[in-house]
């Protein structure tokens, strides 16, 4: 079953008397477990689609099924419900609080589950998380004190903490160098790979397109085509438009 | 749990930026403070009034001559126009709320002992019942005098504290003999410390003495001339008659034996000055003051209409203007406090804003991992409320401290008052929630994208 489904989903921003029209009808879906690309030149409504995947907003018109759920019309408290439990977000510029420690920061989503989890169970997981990251021994560090790389990958263990089964990440290498990129990019795969966690990242560098199994490219609010990159083998492509 | 973690929150985001934090927290610290200091001096302030108003003696009345008769003016022959001491043991008798009753008369003269001497605030001649009115039968040293002393006009007498100072030099002057108008006293004990009461009057600078030694000796009244009331009275505080001390100003000639024999006194009798009664307890003070009234326009034969000779006062009314004088002081000086608390608490939304403003994309950041509206409500509200509330605690400790020390340099009384310290808390809580609450509620209805977008 596809875990997310878009039907014709428009977003048009209202600027004074004028309306924007961003995304103009966006139909795609994307089952458990893909790791997909999505690609296009700035400006052509990637973090607009990504914002409305992400829960984050919902579009003018459309429907759009995630997990069995329609959820462009929930309030924005569902949402929120609905951000926590099913999805994990990284952004370009990491978004990890200041002088606060790693784990610290990995725990922060845990304090708005419906788990109430103890405050060394919390720990505990968040420790964990960063051990699957790869920073065991940067536990207590505080986001100045560490690299890029590292801190991106500690915005992947908190967008992880509460096993969301999908991961967005808008441009997660956008502010990397290529090496670290290259080490980020490897851990999405690992984590879609063994863990099975489905992956939508936005970016316009082919070569990161390029460890995706599906690349959608957009321009000005369309999705221009839909497909495995050139040289990659992928499982079947999600429908066409 | 929910709770604990959000307050660790907001310890956290605090001790991100303690410096600001104290500076913010400030007002509510000097605010808090200010009305700790303020309680407690208040608190001292009563306490202390309470305590003056006890040594004055408890539920006592003062019955004095009235003014129809203070002027000396005659009701004539056989009717008793002034107070006497039989009016005093009348009211014992017969007024079941009186506890106990004392008849008092005055003198302001020098008390003379060796090479030393000193005028006291006042020389009583009363009976021994007066030591109980004034709940102040345990003496320092001695005994105290007796009936028989006072039925005997016996040269004793009981000294306060402030005289033994004087003239003694703090040397047990128990067995000493003083010298008051050339009479010589025999010292057989000394009062207890009472301080000064309300009205600044040393309590302590008095001698007490039987009243018919006071009335018969020292004032030097006759009988037969002490019919005019006040005339006691009106000599301690004429310190010209000092320079004459035995004169007496009589309005009648005096009678001779053969006008004596011929045309007997009817009543003999003496005027005192007051009388000091004690009820038997504050409720029964007005019911006290009733049967007083009662028994004293009997014995004055007064009838229906005609006012009364005589007035009775109760020291609740004096009590109270001094505790309401102290209560306006108290609650004036508390509203400055709480004015201050709420230019803190302004202080607080201020800061809050900002706070608000400057962690606009933290708060993107918390709603996009699934934070709702009144998750950041709730988080930006207990950080007000922990803010306010470690300030209000410095606060308790600085008006505490600020209390402690106008106790120890300005020697004012003061009291540690836990209802202080529980409304600090509770206000300082309330200022949070009231002026941290806008600035938690913009935090909460911000739009996530936006927030994570704010640079
Ligand atoms: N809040 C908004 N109000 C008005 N226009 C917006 C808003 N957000 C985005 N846009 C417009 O939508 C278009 C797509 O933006 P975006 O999705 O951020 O592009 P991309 O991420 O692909 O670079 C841009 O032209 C941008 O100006
Ligand atoms: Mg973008």
């Amino acid at each position: 079953m596809d875990l997310i489904t878009l039907r014709s989903i428009e977003k048009t921003y209202q600027m004074g008397d004028i309306s924007v029209p961003v995304l103009k009808g966006i139909s795609l879906s994307i089952r458990q477990g893909e790791l997909v690309a999505l690609t296009g030149s700035s400006g052509s409504g990637k973090s607009t689609l990504m914002n409305i995947l992400g829960c984050l907003d919902h579009p003018t018109a459309g429907e759009y099924w995630l997990d069995g759920q329609e959820v462009s019309k929930l309030s924005a408290d569902e949402r929120a419900l609905l951000r926590n439990r099913k999805l994990g977000f990284v952004f370009q510029s990491f978004n990890l609080l200041a002088r606060t420690s790693a784990i610290e920061n990995v725990a922060m989503p845990l304090s708005y589950s419906a788990e109430n989890l103890s405050e060394r169970q919390a720990r505990e997981r968040a420790a964990e998380m960063l051990v699957r990251v790869g920073l065991a021994d940067r536990l207590e560090h505080h986001p100045s004190q560490l690299s890029g790389g590292q801190q991106q990958r500690v915005a992947i263990a908190r967008a992880l903490i509460n096993r969301p089964p999908v991961l967005f990440a808008d441009e997660p290498t956008g502010n990397l160098d290529s090496r670290t990129s290259e080490e980020v990019l490897q851990m999405f795969e690992r984590l879609n790979t063994e863990d099975g966690i489905t992956i939508i990242m936005v970016t316009h560098d082919p070569k990161v397109a390029g460890h995706a199994k599906r690349m959608i490219r957009m321009d000005d609010g369309v999705i221009l085509d839909d497909a495995a990159p050139a040289g990659t083998s992928s499982k079947t492509p999600g429908d066409a438009p | 749990m929910r709770v604990y973690t959000t307050a660790r929150t907001a310890f956290r985001a605090l001790r991100r930026n303690p410096m600001r934090a104290m500076l913010t927290t400030l007002g509510i610290v000097i605010g808090v403070g200010a009305v700790i200091a303020m309680m407690e001096i208040g608190a001292g302030a009563s306490a202390a009034l309470k305590k003056t108003i006890a040594s004055m003696g408890a539920n006592v009345l003062v019955i004095r001559p009235g003014t129809a008769s203070s002027g000396g003016v005659s009701f004539g022959a056989g009717s008793t126009t002034t107070l006497t001491p039989e009016d005093s043991q009348a009211i014992l008798r017969e007024c079941p709320s009186v506890r106990n009753a004392a008849p008092m008369v005055r003198a302001r003269t020098q008390v003379v002992y060796g090479n030393r001497n000193w005028v006291p605030n006042a020389i009583y001649g009363t009976t021994p019942a007066y030591l109980d009115v004034q709940d102040w039968s345990i003496l320092a040293e001695g005994e105290p005098f007796t009936d028989r002393d006072v039925l005997n006009g016996n040269r004793v007498c009981i000294l306060g504290q402030s005289l033994v100072r004087e003239l003694f030099e703090g040397v047990s002057p128990v067995g000493r003999e003083i010298r008051i108008k050339n009479i010589t006293f025999k010292v057989i004990g000394v009062l207890t410390p009472k301080g000064a009461n309300m009205m600044g009057f040393d309590q302590d600078d008095v001698v007490l003495a039987p009243w018919t030694t006071i009335k018969y000796r020292v004032t030097g009244a006759s009988l037969a001339t002490s019919n005019q009331s006040s005339t006691a009275a009106t000599d301690s505080v004429n310190t010209l008659s000092n320079l004459y001390p035995t004169a007496q100003r009589s309005l009648y000639p005096e009678r001779s034996s053969v006008q004596q024999a011929n045309n007997p006194m009817p009543v003999r009798f003496a005027n005192i000055d007051q009388i000091m009664a004690a009820a038997n307890s504050s409720a029964e003070i007005a019911m006290a003051i009733d049967q007083i009234g009662g028994v004293l326009r009997e014995r004055h034969r007064i009838r229906g209409e005609e006012p009364d000779d005589f007035n009775i006062r109760d020291m609740a009314e004096l009590t109270k203007t001094l505790s309401t004088t102290t209560a306006l002081m108290t609650n004036l000086l508390l509203a400055v406090a709480m004015i201050s608390l709420v230019v803190g608490g302004v202080g607080i939304m201020n800061i809050m804003l900002v706070s608000v403003t400057e962690r606009t994309r933290e708060i993107g950041l918390r709603m996009a991992v699934g934070a709702r509206g009144r998750d950041i409500l709730r988080q930006f509200l207990v950080e007000a409320v922990v803010l306010c509330l470690t300030g209000g605690a410095m606060g308790i400790v600085l008006g505490h401290g600020g209390s402690l020390l106008v106790q120890v340099l300005l020697k004012w009384p003061v009291e540690t008052s836990p209802a202080a310290i529980a409304t600090a808390v509770l206000v300082s809580a309330g200022v949070g929630i009231i002026f941290g609450f806008y600035p938690a509620w913009k935090a909460s209805r911000l739009d996530p994208i936006e927030a994570l977008r704010y640079e």
